[in-house]
């Protein structure tokens, strides 16, 4: 069994996050680039199935900047076997389609049975990569998944929506995408990050993917104009003495809430 | 003016999603809004009525594939788009609908935009809002050129269209035979009683940890039923089973908006702040004086809310009579 992981970097949401407002994009000079959440939950799914199955292989794939190599191999620490960077300026700012197409490509290129992703970036991705990816290499999606059950041949699992809980499955090769109700990532160990020094690492551009990422004839979507919000402000602040409760249903009827 | 295709989700009882009204008035700022409904047989005619009666100029049909994900609709929008020629195709940022206008825009090739805010027109054609990293940045962002794909934020627009006549086309689609993953089966969540949903909600209550328990949750819950409000929580009230994840406010929950938004024993982490920090009113209650809550919010109380919620819920209650 061959997993291909895909991982993303992103500013680290404990951090101040800005957007830089010439260019609208991800300001790298703020909060510090970490492994998403999500992902180190998706790596961790791919390497408890490897635990149980000797002999699966784990390879991480990112489109990140070449500034990105200590995050991804985090994940090579974590466990996974190898590690495929997709790295060209000309896909600063790509758009999703654009992403997506990459992805796709490098997912192939490393070669697959099953790709596992995040359901959500926490930079404002958007949860989309998943199913353009599983479009782009015409294999079926299932996203969203809490639960997921992986064999030979297919992947099953529970997505849950506000409508209720579905239970899907897919015959391999196929792409899911799990929900943050998977465990947490493992931590890394001193002989983990040692062995990642080893293992393979191999770094790519667009154009060895055949990936032309200016092609006039798509359309993209591009940002017109970014505006900060002025932050928020702290208002009345009381200790209780007996009487908050009261204090405060007297504020509320006063903003006419009720 | 051009068409605007509009994507409606039919609940598995028949009627639209609670989204079809906000659906259709956002995407009519950009132009004719045509409804496209794919679902069970029986239940086209009375969906498509109800479209028309929520403001669709004309609607699409098609009977979907019972047990296939996902597909059957990326199948249905490909055939819509390839007769209509819309300026803009838009459907819920909600998991169904936002993997097939994905599987869409992978398929056409099409620029797409998630969780607008909202649609617009300019001299160069079609603008999408966006509000990001909580609400802290407004973006702008259009296609170079051609069709707009786009997920609307549910509850983001409250506008609502003019019923119309109602005008049904059966739409021709030709199945595209990509592989689908199988839906083995579906458990609907039970109604949450006649409590608003909480996207979308004008006042929202939530708990977090420091509710403690989820038999204490009821407290949460009552305190909402009095200000009419729906019910939300942060990801380790979550997390630690009190409420399904559904209720999940923040980052990677639900983004809300509401005109007022109470924090019960919720410490106000970063990640859960981006997802309530434009709310109109903020009001918190917390044991920790130091709780970061309280930077954002216009009242807040240092004190239990074992005693504080109480005595509020009373006194509202003797205001009401
Ligand atoms: C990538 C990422 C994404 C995340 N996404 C989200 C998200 O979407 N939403 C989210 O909420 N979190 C999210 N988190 C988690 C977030 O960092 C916090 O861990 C979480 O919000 C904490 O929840 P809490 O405030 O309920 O718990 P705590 O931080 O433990 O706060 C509990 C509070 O209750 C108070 N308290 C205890 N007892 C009482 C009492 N009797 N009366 C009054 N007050 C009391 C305590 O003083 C404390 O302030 C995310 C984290 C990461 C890393
Ligand atoms: N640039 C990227 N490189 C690798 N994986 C990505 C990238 N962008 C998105 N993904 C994957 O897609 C998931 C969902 O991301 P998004 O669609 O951006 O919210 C992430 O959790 C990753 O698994």
């Amino acid at each position: 069994m061959k997993i291909v992981v895909l991982i993303k970097e992103v500013p680290d949401t404990w951090g101040e996050r800005r957007l830089d407002l010439e260019t609208g994009l991800s300001d790298r000079s703020g909060a510090s680039p970490v492994l998403d959440e999500i992902d180190e939950r998706a790596v961790e799914a791919a390497l408890a199935y490897a635990d149980a199955h000797p002999g699966t292989e784990v390879e991480v794939v990112a489109m990140a900047p070449a500034s990105s190599t200590a995050t991804i191999r985090k994940a090579l620490a974590m466990g996974a076997t190898s590690a495929l960077h997709i790295v060209d300026d000309a896909l600063r700012g790509a758009d999703l389609l654009l992403t997506a197409e990459v992805l796709a490509a490098a997912v192939k290129r490393a070669g697959f049975d099953v790709v596992i992703a995040g359901n959500l970036s926490t930079d404002g991705g958007g949860g989309v990569i998943p199913a353009m990816v599983a479009e782009v290499l015409g294999i079926p999606q299932l996203t969203g998944l809490s639960a997921l059950e992986l064999s030979d041949s297919a992947v099953s699992g529970d997505r849950v929506s506000d409508a209720g809980t579905m239970r899907v499955t897919g015959d391999l090769p196929a792409v899911v995408s799990i929900s943050e109700a998977l465990p947490e990532g493992r931590f890394t160990t001193f002989k983990g990050i040692m062995a990642a020094k080893k293992k393979p690492y191999e770094t790519m551009d667009a154009a060895a993917l055949g990936i032309e990422p200016d092609d006039p004839t798509v359309a993209r979507y591009i940002m017109l104009s970014v505006a900060e919000r002025p932050p928020r402000a702290a208002g009345t602040k009381i200790v209780d003495e007996g009487d908050a409760g009261e204090k405060l249903a007297a504020f509320l009827l006063a903003e006419g809430v009720l | 003016m051009g068409v605007a295709l509009v994507l409606i989700e039919v609940l598995p009882s028949g009627a639209l999603a609670a989204t079809a009204p906000g659906l259709l008035a956002a995407a009519a700022r950009v132009g004719e809004p045509v409804a496209v409904i794919v679902g069970p047989a029986d239940a086209l005619s009375g969906a498509a009525a109800e479209a028309a009666g929520l403001g669709a100029v004309r609607v699409l049909t098609t009977e979907t594939v019972p047990d296939a994900l996902t597909i059957p609709v990326v199948d249905a929008l490909a055939a819509a788009v390839d007769r209509e020629r819309p300026d803009l195709v838009l459907a819920s940022n909600a998991v169904e609908s936002r993997d097939a206008l994905a599987r869409l825009a992978a398929r056409r090739r099409l620029p797409l935009a998630t969780d607008v805010v909202g649609v617009d027109r300019d001299e160069l054609g079609v603008v999408a809002h966006h509000s990001v990293l909580g609400g802290a940045f407004t973006v702008d962002g259009a296609p170079t050129f051609g069709t707009l794909l786009a997920t609307l934020r549910p509850g983001a627009v409250d506008a609502r269209l003019e019923s119309r006549p109602l005008v049904v086309d059966s739409l021709e689609v030709v199945a595209s035979e990509v592989r689908a993953a199988r839906i083995d089966g579906f458990s609907e969540t039970v109604a949450p009683s006649s409590r608003p949903e909480l996207r979308g909600a004008a006042a929202v209550v939530a708990g977090g940890r420091g509710v403690g328990s989820r038999e204490d949750f009821a407290l949460v819950e009552q305190l909402a039923d009095v200000l009419g409000a729906a019910v939300g929580a942060s990801r380790a009230a979550v997390d630690a089973g009190y409420v399904p994840a559904a209720a999940q406010v923040g980052q990677t929950g639900v983004s809300v908006s509401p005109r007022l938004y109470v924090a019960l024993g919720i410490s106000g982490a970063i990640q859960h702040r981006a997802g309530m920090q434009t709310a109109g009113i903020i009001v918190a209650i917390d044991k920790n004086p130091d709780a970061p809550i309280f930077d954002i919010a216009d009242f807040g109380i240092v004190g239990d809310l074992f005693t504080v919620v109480p005595q509020l819920i009373s006194a509202l209650e003797a205001h009401k009579n």
